[in-house]
């Protein structure tokens, strides 16, 4: 930044010509992070095709195993134009992720397209609803806890929540999941603990999955909570003696959102990989168990086509944050450039 | 030498916590183990007993055995070992990697540095354990495959942390020096950069080793780590959960196991980041011990309070004996002592003194805004007649909300920045004066009108940000003004405005003064600015007022040598430019220490014994001004030309 953008948007306000449209702040803003998407896209587009080719020996003679014959291999390499040269496979790769073909596995013979849209909802099923629970626990604890403990308040309750949340934040998903199937699979018998046919399926793999992110949460909401009271149009807002309600909903909340909702964006991100883990302990039919069940068994183009799936939803994630933050705090259009 | 006793003190800080020496045994207890586990447990790990397979927990077996009959217990204090080893190897990879990657940016410098920042920025996005299994596929299933996918996977991490680091070390001066003596980029970066951001690296080191312990458990849950008959937790993990039914106690050790150690590393990182990167300072205020309320204050203030000096009808504020105290570490400061004075209708009253007097907390206290860490006590705080030392309520806040109006020293940054100008005045009326949203908006653009905001109705859909300084100021005043305030109170409203905008503000509280008869407390350093707009002026000093007096007398009538002193320091047209300007010697009172006596005796020509024994009372004269000084109106010796260095500009 080498002039202050107040200063320009004052002066620019001043002049009497209203700003072009392409010097609208949402304008520029847009298109860069347009750019920004397409160039992770071609990055993770490139790498998921580079996978298969990164790794050492024969994909194909790997997947079907020593004592496939030859003459199967060679068809499956022809099939897959793994003979072709790299620029030409390249190119098909590229062509068939915009015509929807994701090649073909090398053990069930389905096409990948098919398999993955038939695991893809279950797996965003699990991550959404997660998110939705960990949010819908983390913000108004973070922002009962900011209050409770903003400055010359609670010191106490701040240390015992800090260290609390560190230490359930640490727990790895697919442990608190082992221990879940253990309480109230094993011990009390009440909920299922494998697959995703009733409702009530959903309760323990969801829980699993929201514990530690929502933790993780609480925290940052709370340390944004007790920052944002401080502020100065924090005090502006006693100032015009408002219900305290409101101040610290409608004043502190918002703002106190932005700065947790850039971290929360990551979280949600590394929720969407974290399903892998938790799929594999309530053996829930999403894209997570099918990964594993690929990479064990060398089902490469199965492999690829889920990497991409993953990858695309965090790169989608991460572009609706930052749109969020915008619409949240327009300033964060003009910081960034 | 410096250096090495603070580097034990922060130590010793970090240790004293209970988290951090909780952590720091875990973590012993761990290493401990890693070591031991193997030598003492090996041999029962590895014994076969087909006749005692997937036992639950007995004597002799405490955590039961699996399907082979081997000991459960025994053989996760084993995989204690590799379980580290490998983590540890994973975060080697994940540093290294990182390392080379967050400083290429810096060594390839150009083109080539941006692509390389780029692609870390792109990586960074992704979570770690995709990462992770996209390595897991390329180096294959298995321990070595794991050890690396982890690493890889941690790098992108570990760059950009290098990469923010390395570029603030590379600002340093001693770097840049390095650099015009000729030094080449690797040199720099091995003898000066990286030696400097060592410490900041291993403590995420810590962290990342706890993750990565973590995350390797995860890989072999999958079953795409440690491959049998090799076992780490992970492994035995995986092994468990399919016996879960019949021996619980088999899934749930190995997983005890891997919560304590990433606990122990997680936390004795978390503790030694906290108590390296905060140093602990002496003497910042800490929680009070006890909560003296404005409640309990305003009993006292009722139960004090006698019949004396009844205010006249015309008053507006009325303050008698107004303390504001914080407790400390280093016990009760009270940055505003005693201070007593009157607001009138109409009358602008302007509080000077230098940073530190206690004048921008007077106006804090008075207005009921003081943070809830300080207490304010007053022997009488009215405003209206309404006592503002009783508890909060409803009709009490409508009162405050629209008949006083505060604009604060900063515009930049007492509009909340997420909410648009309009709504941001609006909500006084719709909160106070119960109009409905579309109402208040009109009132609001009414009042942006009012304080000169040109093209209004546009304006009020703005956000803060869209405002040039002395608009904001400007649309601070049409805050105060969406009531009808009988008194403004403008805590430094010019000081952070450029001098021609400043002008305008002034002008602007002028007209809302004359407009309605509005009463203004003008707090401010500048005593240019007051003599200029008010009435009458308090002079603050050290937490009390030392002189109140007409602003017209200013010039000629001040009695107190502080006021004096202040007054002098003006420099005018016709200040003789060849002699130094004028300043107060010493430097102002710190509140946490204020002398016996008169507080400015250590900086006043006129200082006597007695002035630092005996605290002068403010003494009221016949004409109404008031000053507290043993010597008052005494003429001032010259002044006497001091070192540069003893002096202390006065504001």
């Amino acid at each position: 930044m080498t002039t202050t953008p107040t200063r320009v948007l004052a002066d620019a306000a001043a002049s009497a010509a209203p700003p072009s449209w392409w010097e609208q702040p949402w304008v520029r803003f847009t298109a860069r992070r347009a750019v920004r998407l397409l160039v992770s896209v071609w990055v993770l587009v490139t790498a998921s095709f580079a996978m298969i080719h990164l790794i050492p020996g024969d994909p194909v003679r790997g997947a079907l195993g020593p004592t496939a014959p030859a003459a199967l291999v060679e068809a499956r390499r022809a099939a897959l134009g793994l003979d072709d040269p790299l620029p030409v496979q390249y190119l098909h790769y590229l062509q068939g992720l915009v015509t929807g073909d994701l090649g073909t596995s090398l053990l069930s013979q389905l096409p990948v397209v098919d398999v993955v849209g038939q695991r893809l909802p279950a797996t965003l099923a699990l991550a959404v609803l997660a998110f939705l629970a960990s949010v819908a626990v983390a913000v108004p604890l973070g922002t009962l806890l900011g209050v409770l403990t903003r400055r010359g308040h609670g010191r106490r309750t701040e240390l015992v929540f800090t260290t609390s949340s560190i230490v359930v934040a640490t727990i790895p998903d697919f442990l608190i999941g082992v221990a879940l199937v253990y309480v109230f699979g094993v011990e009390l018998g009440w909920l299922p603990v494998a697959g995703n046919a009733s409702p009530e399926a959903y309760v323990l793999p969801v829980l699993s999955l929201a514990v530690g992110p929502a933790a993780i949460l609480a925290r940052i909401v709370r340390v944004e909570m007790v920052s944002v009271l401080e502020a100065d149009y924090i005090r502006t807002a006693r100032a015009k003696r408002l219900r305290a309600r409101r101040i610290h909903l409608r004043h502190a909340l918002p703002n106190a959102l932005t700065s947790a909702l850039t971290l929360g964006g990551l979280l949600l991100g590394s929720m969407v990989a974290g399903t892998v883990l938790v799929e594999n302990v309530f053996a829930w039919p999403g894209l997570g168990s099918t990964i594993v069940s690929s990479i064990l068994s060398k089902d490469y183009p199965v492999v690829q086509a889920i990497v991409l799936v993953y990858g695309l939803g965090v790169l989608l994630v991460n572009t609706a944050v930052d749109v969020a933050l915008a619409l949240l705090d327009p300033r964060s259009m003009i910081r960034e450039g | 030498m410096a250096r090495d006793d603070t580097r034990a003190r922060r130590w010793r800080a970090v240790l004293l916590t209970p988290v951090g020496l909780t952590a720091a045994v875990l973590l012993v207890a761990v290493a401990a183990l890693a070591v031991l586990g193997p030598v003492l447990w090996g041999t029962s790990a590895d014994a076969v007993d087909t006749g005692d397979v997937l036992a639950g927990p007995s004597p002799e077996h405490w955590a039961g055995t699996d399907n082979l009959g081997r000991d459960i217990l025994a053989r996760t204090l084993v995989a204690t070992r590799l379980s580290m080893v490998l983590a540890v190897c994973a975060i080697v990879v994940a540093v290294s990697a990182g390392i080379l990657l967050g400083a290429a940016p810096y060594l390839l410098g150009g083109r080539a540095g941006r692509l390389v920042a780029a692609g870390v920025n792109v990586a960074v996005a992704f979570p770690g354990l995709l990462l992770a299994l996209f390595f897991a596929v390329v180096f294959g299933v298995g321990a070595t495959g794991a050890v690396l996918a982890v690493g890889l996977a941690g790098a992108p991490v570990f760059a950009r942390l290098t990469q923010t680091l390395v570029a603030q070390v590379a600002g340093r001066d001693y770097v840049s020096a390095a650099r015009v003596a000729g030094v080449g980029r690797v040199r720099i970066l091995l003898r000066h950069v990286l030696p400097n951001i060592a410490e900041p690296l291993v403590v995420n080191a810590t962290i990342g080793a706890g993750s990565a312990l973590l995350a390797f458990a995860g890989l072999s849950f999958l079953g795409l780590g440690v491959q049998s008959p090799a076992y780490d937790w992970g492994r035995l993990l995986y092994d468990g959960i399919g016996a879960l039914y019949v021996n619980p106690a088999a899934a749930l050790a190995p997983g005890v196991a891997v919560l304590l150690a990433g606990l122990a590393f997680n936390l004795f990182g978390e503790s030694v980041a906290k108590g390296f990167g905060v140093p602990v300072l002496v003497g910042t205020p800490q929680p009070r011990v006890r909560r003296e309320s404005t409640a309990v204050a305003a009993d006292v203030a009722s139960a004090s309070e006698g019949g004396d000096d009844e205010a006249a009808a015309d008053v507006v504020l009325e303050v008698r004996d107004l303390e504001v105290a914080f407790v400390t570490a280093g016990g009760t400061v009270r940055p505003v002592r005693e201070v007593s004075f009157d607001v009138r209708r109409g009358e602008a009253v302007g509080v000077v003194g230098e940073s530190g007097s206690g004048k921008s907390l007077t106006a804090l206290a008075v207005s009921r805004l003081v943070g809830e860490d300080g207490s304010v006590r007053a022997r009488r705080l009215r405003f209206l007649g309404h006592d503002l030392a009783a508890a909060d309520s409803p009709a009490q806040r409508r009162m405050l909300g629209t008949s006083l109006a505060m604009v604060f020293q900063d515009p930049m940054t007492s509009f909340n920045p997420t909410r648009r100008i309009g709504r941001q005045l609006a909500e006084v009326a719709t909160e106070h004066q119960g109009l409905g949203r579309a109402d208040a908006l009109a009132r609001a653009v009414d009042r942006l009108d009012a304080v000169r905001i040109p093209d209004a109705g546009r304006r009020v859909r703005q956000y803060p940000h869209e405002f040039s300084g002395g608009m904001r100021q400007r649309a601070m005043i049409g805050m105060g003004l969406m009531g009808t305030p009988a008194l403004v109170v403008a805590d430094e409203p010019t000081t952070a405005l450029d001098v021609t905008v400043q002008k305008q503000v002034l002008e602007l509280l002028a007209d809302v003064r004359a407009a309605d008869d509005v009463a203004l407390l003008l707090i401010s350093h500048d005593v240019t600015v007051v003599a200029e707009v008010c009435d009458r002026v308090l002079v603050m000093y050290a937490g009390r007022i030392v002189e109140d007096l007409p602003a017209s007398g200013l010039a000629t009538r001040a009695q107190h040598p502080y006021t004096r002193a202040l007054v002098a320091a003006v420099p005018h047209m016709d200040t003789d430019l060849d002699r130094p300007l004028a300043t107060i010697p010493g430097r102002p009172v710190d509140p946490a220490e204020v002398p016996a006596g008169c507080a400015y005796a250590a900086r006043c020509p006129l200082a006597t014994a007695r002035c630092r024994a005996e605290d002068p009372p403010l003494e009221q004269a016949a004409d109404g001004s008031r000053v507290a000084c043993w010597h008052a109106g005494e003429p001032l010796p010259d002044p006497v030309v001091r070192p540069a260095d003893e002096l202390v500009e006065a504001p």
